[in-house]
């Protein structure tokens, strides 16, 4: 499709120019806003390549709770960036060096969505065809997810309710702190 | 019908996006972004049915519901300065010089 790969070409131009505007900008409220557009356009590049699950993720993460947090730290902060006082040559070198190296990397790279691509060859055809003996869920993902990857996806599991154990334990000590400088100061 | 409507919404997406980048207020930019969701949504609707796949629909809803959230922190941040008080400041028209 011709119309596709336009819309993948728009999509992309308009993504450098909002990450070259992000640098340019030193008014922060209009770096978080087009954070937020520079989110969306990911999300729209993620879903041309069929990866709806991460589409949701960055339009919930980017779009939603990253401008919020970011509006949060604002409030805490001056409006307007500083300009650095740092040399700019360190910094370019070693973007540079690390785009020529990702460049370098994606050479080897198999064509995108080909049938015989290592990753479609490797596990994927026994998933396929004996999930439905071994597993009997219907949908594959979800086989693949809890059952196949089951340990995996207990560590990963564990790992965020670790995370939000912590932010709660975090958040609750500051409340008490900050009700107990209320009560020194009456 | 679907090809023009296409190109029709990436011009809009390219407009929201200039006016995101030149203000010069922080409301033409919160419209901005605002409008910029609501093309994503629309694109994400239409490219379903250009791939054959209009499955994609539920994700244009989820965007939908999504995209009003940075928006509203933004505004209240902007006319609050804050984003925990329900309060309006005594000093209402320093807000409109942002």
């Amino acid at each position: 499709m011709i119309l596709t790969e336009f819309v993948d070409i728009a999509l992309l131009a308009l993504l450098a120019i909002t990450g070259l505007a992000l640098l340019k900008i030193r008014d922060l409220v209009a770096v978080v806003m087009l954070g937020g557009i520079y989110s969306l356009l990911c999300a729209g590049l993620f879903l041309v390549m069929d990866a709806p699950d991460v589409a949701i993720t960055e339009a919930a993460v980017g779009v939603g709770i990253a401008t919020v947090l970011l509006v949060g730290a604002l409030t805490l902060i001056e409006r307007e960036e500083r300009p650095s006082q740092h040399s700019r040559a360190l910094p370019l070198v070693v973007v540079l060096f690390t785009g020529a190296m990702l460049t370098y990397g994606i050479l080897d790279v198999p064509p995108f969505g080909e049938a015989d691509n290592p990753v479609q060859e490797h596990v994927t055809p026994r998933y396929l065809e004996e999930q439905e003996e071994e597993i009997g869920v219907e949908n594959v993902v979800t086989a693949v997810l809890a059952s196949y990857r089951g340990y995996d996806t207990l560590g990963e599991t564990t790992v965020i309710f670790a995370a939000g154990i912590g932010v709660l334990l975090l958040l609750s000590g500051r409340k008490e702190r900050r009700a107990g400088s209320e009560e020194d100061a009456s | 019908m679907i090809v023009l409507s296409t190109l029709a919404i990436l011009a809009a997406m390219t407009m929201a996006i200039i006016r995101g980048l030149r203000g010069p207020t922080v409301y033409d930019r919160v419209l901005a972004v605002n409008m910029f969701g609501t093309a994503t949504v629309l694109l994400i609707a239409v490219l379903g049915f250009l791939t054959g796949r209009p499955d994609f629909l539920d994700l244009a809803l989820l965007y939908a519901l999504l995209s009003f959230i940075g928006t509203v922190a933004l505004l209240k941040y902007v006319s609050y300065g804050d984003l925990s008080s329900s309060e309006h400041p005594e000093e209402e028209e320093d807000t409109w010089t942002w």
